[in-house]
């Protein structure tokens, strides 16, 4: 999940065994975006025998990564060096796209 | 004419939805059973704390997601159930599938983690606003692997 910045990202609130020294508040990143035509229609063929839809959960992956990201980004020019109590929210914005949403706290560890 | 046309082509869909569905779901959940046994031994819980007092060598965030859809024969079932009311048993398989399928990937993306804390469950629906034409949901898994310094699985230390 971590990208090249090499930054410690977690959900706790902490980085267990580490010491937390500094705070620098909260960092985002959102992306949207919407299904391709052939995606969708390969969807629409496997929403009869159902199951998993495999574009749509790589899409979805791809956006979430790029939402981390993008937080990851705004943390290190923070000068931060991990990222704690992660959450990610999506929402439904219009028909067929879907934003994804990461956010958490930038802090400096020891 | 037409209208009998519309009726044959209901029924097939029916059928292949009813047959193949069937079939994805006895061999999803055997791959399912087959890989949670085969993690048992590295425990995904909701607790932000773990008791044993362990030095801890790297922690980092685990994400697993996947999206499913049910079958048309599934889909049809749901409206007949619509006009009686009660519980959906089709769908509660496929939130079912979704979620341990979800939380099997987190676990295997991080294949030398001994636990995970804090894991989270979130399901959304990517296809709202398209009435029946998809009806399909995402379900995100994910939580902080821990990887203990000295390196032996949580289970085994915890019977010691």
């Amino acid at each position: 999940m971590n990208t090249s910045l090499d930054i410690v990202v977690t959900n706790l609130e902490s980085v267990p065994g580490r010491r937390i020294v500094e705070h620098y508040g909260l960092v985002q990143g959102s992306t949207i975006r919407a299904k391709h035509v052939g995606r969708d229609l390969m969807a629409g063929l496997k929403n009869i025998v159902g199951g998993e839809l495999k574009g749509y959960t790589e899409l979805m992956q791809e956006s979430r990564q790029e939402a981390t990201n993008r937080m990851l980004q705004q943390a290190a020019e923070l000068g931060a060096n991990a990222v704690v109590n992660v959450r990610y929210s999506t929402a439904s914005v219009t028909q067929g796209a879907a934003e994804i949403l990461a956010y958490g706290t930038a802090v400096r560890i020891e | 004419m037409e209208s009998l046309f519309g009726l044959f082509v209901v029924v097939v869909l029916l059928v292949v939805g009813f047959s193949f569905g069937r079939l994805a779901e006895s061999r999803h959940y055997a791959s399912i059973k087959q890989r949670e046994a085969d993690t048992l031994n590295v425990p995904a819980v909701t607790c932000r704390r773990w008791e044993l007092e362990r030095p801890i060598a790297e922690a980092s965030l685990a994400v697993g997601s996947v999206v499913v859809s049910v079958d048309y024969f599934k889909r049809f079932l749901t409206g007949l159930r619509k006009v009686f009311g009660g519980e959906l048993h089709s769908y509660a398989s496929l939130i079912d599938r979704g979620r341990r399928e979800a939380l099997l990937r987190m676990k295997e993306s991080c294949p030398d983690a001994h636990l995970f804390l804090n894991c989270r469950l979130e399901t959304s629906s990517i296809s709202k606003g398209q009435g029946d034409s998809v009806a399909c949901v995402e379900v995100l898994a994910y939580g902080t692997a821990i990887r203990f310094a000295d390196g032996d699985a949580v289970r085994s230390q915890a019977t010691d």
